[in-house]
């Protein structure tokens, strides 16, 4: 199954890092990274500019809403995921928790809504 | 003897037979028809079906000799249809199909038991913690979702959502039917456990057994950790468990009197007590203390035997008491344990050592609706001589409490403090 691993944190925290400690985070994902890749089970991942850089967008009467800045106000905020195909729940959450997103932030785990039930309501 | 009575005979049987099946197999069918699938609501659905037409087919051609396999057999192809009606894919429909194989490949009545695997996931730490009891006790036991309903106070309509979302969510998650390995154990095993001891629990408080749904529960729950020890020899907290349960089973008809009035442990006849009950208790307690891992089912189990032997022989035991509970607190703290330990300590020091160690739980929201916290309040106020914040505390004990022999109880209580 595949399921995306999305990694939630506080961006505050990353600016107030020294440079000494943004180069031991950077290391670390490379890390977990070249983990997932080796263990074969890696199918994309991307870490995400800060919200101070998101537009949200919706239509209204037809027309495109533009504002400034993220959907969700919350104090923790996406910056990244990992797609992964692994057998079930139990090695997502493995493969969650030694992220270092799990460490300073908190991981949330989805699984991916299989294309041949696309028609199907969620139950 | 006439056709007619022998159909009617003949359906008897089917009908206890399949009762008996549905008792003994339900979890070990449903845990085979959902291992790869993880579909349990398709599981059960088929399972109705086979059950059904078993009801149907057994009083006219006889019990099979290997029901079990009966059933199975049925299950699987109404599941494989199902899986196509639906159109669910060819995944599903393959992995019934494999499953149906390795199936006929075995020798009949020697259906392999996943029961186990089906616990894990119906506790699995990604559900709803208040869910899992009830999910357990229905995937694994069979239990409909109006009777787990009303052991847990809820509305029929309302379980049965939250079962349904549960069992959605093991399905589109990828909930694993899986037993963790032996380094995950320790983590896991705790909410089966939990889960296990929260359906005795909500059985235990129906004393009476006024409400048959709850003391069925409770000798359900009991099934269960016979069958958890059976399944997982080894591990001590699983044994200490079934000692705890136990205990409480062995004393569980002593709580009443003849006329039906609430007897508290100090006031039970040890001889009343279900002995051979006890025995079994304190031999898996002793296995479980040959592995030299403490837990928390264990100490309350050792708790359980210390009050047994107490109240059996007469001698003071509540330094041992204390103590136990000391551990209990470092390995898994609570409001609830501490109150329990306030209450030995009241019985080794005296009243005021307990009101002490109460008095930084008194703005503790978590109790301010926990019954046995304002009964001990109450009585160790009054003991202290503190007649006026002994009756409010008396007053808020009988408004929470459900049941209405220990509410009478608590009120003989109070008036002895209110001489007329």
């Amino acid at each position: 199954m595949q399921y995306l691993l999305m990694i939630y944190s506080e961006e505050d925290g990353w600016n107030k890092m020294t440079d000494g400690e943004r180069q031991q985070g950077v290391a670390a994902y490379q890390a977990y990274t070249e983990s997932l890749r080796k263990a074969d089970v890696l199918l994309g991942s991307n870490r995400l500019q800060n919200t101070n850089t998101a537009t949200t967008v919706r239509l209204v009467d037809g027309k495109a809403q533009v504002l400034d800045g993220p959907y969700s106000d919350s104090k923790e905020q996406l910056a990244g995921y990992y797609l992964i195909d692994v057998p079930d729940l139990d090695a997502a959450i493995a493969w969650a928790s030694r992220c270092p997103g799990a460490a300073h932030g908190l991981m949330e785990v989805r699984p991916i809504w299989p294309t041949a039930t696309y028609a199907q309501t969620a139950a | 003897m006439n056709p007619g009575g022998g159909e009617l005979h003949s359906a008897h049987a089917a009908h206890v037979t399949a009762e008996a099946v549905a008792r003994r197999s339900y979890g070990k069918l449903v845990a085979l028809l959902a291992m790869r699938t993880r579909d349990v609501a398709a599981a059960e659905d088929a399972l109705a079906d086979a059950f059904a037409a078993a009801l149907a087919d057994w009083p006219r051609h006889g019990c099979p000799a290997n029901p079990e396999g009966w059933l199975m057999t049925v299950a699987r192809r109404r599941a494989i249809d199902g899986a196509r009606h639906r159109r669910v894919g060819d995944e599903v429909t393959n992995q019934l199909a494999i499953l149906a194989d390795e199936i006929d490949q075995r020798e009949a009545g020697a259906l392999p038991d996943r029961r186990l695997a089906l616990l894990f996931a119906c506790t699995h730490p990604a559900l709803d913690a208040a869910i899992r009891t009830p999910l357990m006790l229905q995937v694994v036991l069979g239990l409909d979702a109006k009777t787990v309903a009303s052991a847990f106070l809820t509305s029929p309509s309302a379980m049965a959502k939250r079962l349904a979302r549960a069992k959605t969510k093991i399905r589109e998650a990828g909930i694993p039917f899986t037993v963790p390995e032996p380094e995950e154990l320790p983590g896991r095993i705790d909410a089966v456990l939990q889960a296990v001891y929260a359906a005795y629990a909500e059985g235990w408080t129906d004393p009476v057994g006024g409400d048959t749904v709850r003391r069925d529960l409770a000798d359900e729950a009991l099934f269960l950790a016979q069958l958890l020890v059976e399944l997982l020899p080894d591990e001590p907290e699983t044994l200490g468990l079934l000692a705890l349960m136990l205990y409480a089973q062995a004393r569980r008809d002593a709580r009443r009197d003849a006329e039906g009035n609430y007897v508290p442990l100090s006031a039970q006849d040890p001889a009343a007590w279900n002995a051979p009950m006890i025995d079994t208790a304190d031999a898996l307690l002793r296995r479980a203390s040959t592995f030299q891992a403490i837990g928390r089912f264990q100490l309350e189990a050792a708790l359980q035997s210390a009050h047994v032997y107490r109240c059996r022989t007469g001698r003071p035991n509540w330094d041992a008491v204390v103590q136990f509970y000391d551990a209990l607190l470092s390995i898994a703290a609570s409001p609830v344990v501490a109150v329990n330990r306030a209450i030995a300590l009241g019985q080794r020091d005296g009243p005021q050592a307990a009101l002490d160690a109460l008095a930084r739980y008194e703005d503790d929201a978590r109790l301010s609706d926990y019954q046995p916290y304002w009964a001990a309040r109450a009585d160790l106020l009054a003991r202290v001589g503190a007649t006026r914040e002994a009756l409010e505390a008396y007053d808020v004990a009988i408004g929470l409490e459900r049941d209405p022999a220990v509410r009478r109880f608590l009120q003989g209580k109070r008036s002895e403090l209110t001489p007329t």
